[in-house]
């Protein structure tokens, strides 16, 4: 404090000059102002990051969805107010075939996730031997790149020279399509996904389990609850906040999925657009084909359903907590 | 004393913030002029590593020095897609691929106009260039680019297979299909034909079945031409070959390395690829085959063997960039006939006459590859995707039929289908 604090003699030193005293003065209205000011100025550098890096590209993605800029955005382009929205909402056959996507990836991921999450938090709340190594193995998957991870899957289910199917031909089961199935492809990247992310889960709700109190537990134990009964009518309902902030944060990365589904399918989501989910399909837009407003009007789509969802859930949760 | 050093705190904090700002957007281009760096980036490719290893003479004879970014060939396309739409000088020099590219690159004013630089230097020799190379990296009558990297379409075959089962190389389509039938049959582990089956990633190389059996992506008219009985042959004859003959489970998603691998993993007969990829398949430390892999000129259809000839790289200067003078100096090395011949011993085709007509140029080639792009060179087409601006997606329209015809279904009605949402497209490029 002293070295930023002037010594009181010099403050009161008289001014040796006209501009000494008006820059004085300046000073003592700037501190004055800054002071009554004080919750904006220290606020200002979040602000400003905010503004420059979430509020800007927002608006302009909204600025750009309401023209036809294509190729690229420095080019001139015009305003078209929404017409790129009738375009897209119009759209069978990418569209709305990929909001299907987006929310069946997430709705099983999700649901898979957290059933497993839970179970596996269970096992481990209590203390055992190896508990530790337990926890470290089911972490792995969490610190692994997903673009890694989506390449390590892809050699392993390879229909000729993958792992899985010389496994299952060892068992004499024939070979699988897997990741290259019309059919079986967003199957196997929905698991993919729950390999990496249930441990993700897992912390969330174990960290929910400790923090429970024990009471009502013993309580129904000494009423001669069984396991299922506590779990289903004590442990479970307890839990519920803690469940839907996992739902809540897991579910906001499982809608925005895109490394994994890149790098198993790549652009397009494979040749029959079979993993094709809102942001791989925004991402072909502008990177393959450079229609810069069509894919920022399915963005704009994107982020409202994103945030309706987020809405929902959040609500669900305030009515929880009560 | 508190009043005071809040004030001084949040000056602290905003000259901070600046700075961060500051430091960002330092490095532009008149430092990088004035220390004489020239910023390349390149693709990772065969010809890349070479150059990366010269490029320490290159620094000292020039005294100039060279900072390089190696990607990827989607991530340079995105990096590209983002660096030049924001008008970036941070590139100098990049490797591009004029056929997928160039056209949309040309169109936004991306590349800066060579066409002086390249007649400048007669040691140098534009005239030496291929003529298709050369038309590929033009624009609007203005040299855009200088190709370092052409591609024919040529037959990857398995000589031990072949006379295993007594068969000669084929030199027809109807050949090629009989020996694929006779080899699958014989043995129903190996296929008997493999080649690119991803919508987008199959396009180039199907485009010379197209060219063999007479078709084109357009007609003279500029019309979208994928419906012609010719194309509807050439789609059912390249989707059927896969769907017949083709490895067991095969995926629809493959491009050069997956079905490369097959092959080199000696699981098929015959492979129909990018010449310039042939060092996979020779080279014993990637593939299993590699002594017994032969190599032929692509089997004549109904219009006799067309495949095609192109440029898939060339190096262009970013016209945003402040130092082009020393761009194109670097250019003028990499490019130049000594490193083109050096390159093309270590078995990169170049686009250089000159180079080809000397005996040292195609020394290192297996014979047969060598004569096989000889006589591709003669007979080839010029492109290998339609000649479009938005050519991702009018790949992805003109392979729909191809992937219908390797699941089973009907390649006349896929080939209609594309058609109308082909043309489409063009007439939408048009406005």
């Amino acid at each position: 404090m002293s070295v930023l604090t002037p010594p009181r003699s010099a403050q009161s030193q008289p001014p040796s000059g006209r501009n000494a005293r008006s820059a004085s003065g300046a000073r003592e209205n700037f501190s004055a102002w800054a002071n009554r000011h004080r919750k904006w100025l220290f606020a200002a550098p979040a602000m400003i990051f905010v503004g420059v890096l979430i509020i800007f590209p927002l608006a302009w993605t909204l600025y750009l969805s309401l023209t036809d800029s294509q190729g690229s955005v420095r080019a001139a382009s015009e305003f078209v107010g929404l017409e790129n929205y009738l375009t897209v909402l119009s759209d069978v056959e990418r569209f709305w075939p990929a909001v299907g996507r987006t929310l069946s990836f997430t709705g099983v991921a999700l649901v898979c996730e957290v059933v497993l999450g839970m179970c596996i938090a269970l096992l481990l709340w209590r203390p055992f031997r190896g508990e530790k190594w337990v926890r470290v193995a089911i972490l792995l998957p969490l610190v692994a790149t997903p673009v890694a991870v989506g390449m390590m899957w892809r050699l392993i289910f390879d229909p000729n020279i993958g792992f899985v199917n010389q496994l299952l031909g060892m068992v004499g089961i024939p070979p699988q399509p897997w990741l290259s199935g019309q059919d079986t492809a967003l199957g196997t990247t929905i698991f993919m996904d729950v390999w990496q992310w249930t441990p993700m889960v897992v912390l969330i709700l174990l960290a929910g389990l400790t923090s429970l109190s024990e009471e009502p537990d013993e309580a129904a134990r000494m009423d001669g609850a069984n396991a299922f009964q506590r779990f289903f009518f004590i442990t479970l309902p307890l839990m519920m906040p803690t469940v839907i902030v996992a739902i809540l944060l897991r579910g906001i990365d499982a809608l925005k999925t895109f490394d994994i589904l890149y790098a198993t399918k790549g652009k397009g989501g494979g040749s029959f657009h079979e993993v094709e989910t809102l942001n791989v399909y925004a991402y072909g837009l502008s990177f393959d084909y450079n229609q810069y407003g069509l894919s920022s009007a399915v963005l704009i789509l994107f982020f409202m359903i994103i945030i309706g969802s987020m809405w929902l859930l959040t609500m669900r949760k305030k009515a929880v907590s009560k | 004393m508190k009043r005071r050093s809040i004030v001084q705190y949040a000056a602290v904090a905003a000259a901070l913030s600046l700075g961060l700002t500051a430091c960002g957007g330092a490095s532009g281009s008149s430092d990088a002029k004035a220390a004489g760096t020239v910023r390349v980036t390149l693709a990772n490719h065969v010809w890349t590593e070479g150059i990366k290893a010269a490029i320490p003479e290159f620094e000292k004879s020039s005294g100039l020095k060279v900072e390089l970014t190696q990607l990827g060939e989607d991530q340079l396309s995105d990096q590209y897609n983002v660096k030049l739409n924001a008008g970036s000088d941070e590139i100098d020099v990049m490797m591009y691929r004029p056929l997928q590219e160039g056209k949309a690159f040309a169109k936004n004013g991306y590349l800066a106009d060579l066409t002086s630089k390249v007649s400048s230097d007669s040691g140098w020799d534009w005239k030496d260039y291929q003529e298709g190379p050369v038309k590929a990296t033009t624009a609007d009558g203005k040299v855009v680019g200088v190709p370092i990297i052409t591609e024919r379409e040529v037959l990857y075959y398995r000589k031990d297979l072949l006379k295993a089962a007594g068969l000669e190389v084929p030199k027809t389509m109807e050949e090629l299909e009989a020996a694929a039938k006779a080899i699958k049959a014989s043995s129903p582990d190996t296929a008997g034909f493999v080649a690119r089956t991803g919508k987008s990633a199959a396009v180039t190389q199907f485009s010379s079945f197209l060219y063999s059996f007479g078709g084109d992506f357009t007609d003279a008219s500029g019309k979208s031409a994928v419906n012609s009985e010719e194309a509807k042959k050439a789609y059912a004859f390249y989707g059927g070959l896969i769907k017949n003959y083709g490895p067991a489970n095969v995926s629809t998603d493959m491009s050069w390395p997956e079905a490369m691998a097959i092959f080199t993993q000696g699981k098929a007969a015959f492979y129909t690829e990018a010449d310039s990829l042939y060092k996979n398949a020779t080279d014993p430390a990637k593939s299993k085959v590699a002594d017994t892999v032969g190599f032929a000129a692509l089997p004549a259809g109904p219009a006799g063997s067309k495949p095609y000839n192109i440029p898939s790289w060339g190096l262009a200067v970013n016209e945003a960039s402040g130092n082009q003078d020393n761009a194109w100096k670097f250019i003028q090395w990499a490019t130049s006939k000594e490193r083109t011949l050096a390159a093309q011993k270590a078995g990169v085709p170049g686009p250089r006459s000159s180079v080809w007509a000397d005996p040292a140029g195609t020394s290192t080639y297996p014979k047969d590859l060598a004569e096989a792009i000889s006589t591709s060179a003669k007979n080839g087409v010029g492109h290998d995707r339609p000649e479009v601006v938005t050519v991702g997606k009018a790949r992805e329209i003109v392979g729909g039929p191809i992937v219908a015809t390797i699941t089973g279904e009907d390649a006349s009605a896929a080939a209609d289908t594309a058609h109308d949402a082909f043309q489409k497209f063009l007439d939408s490029e048009k406005k």
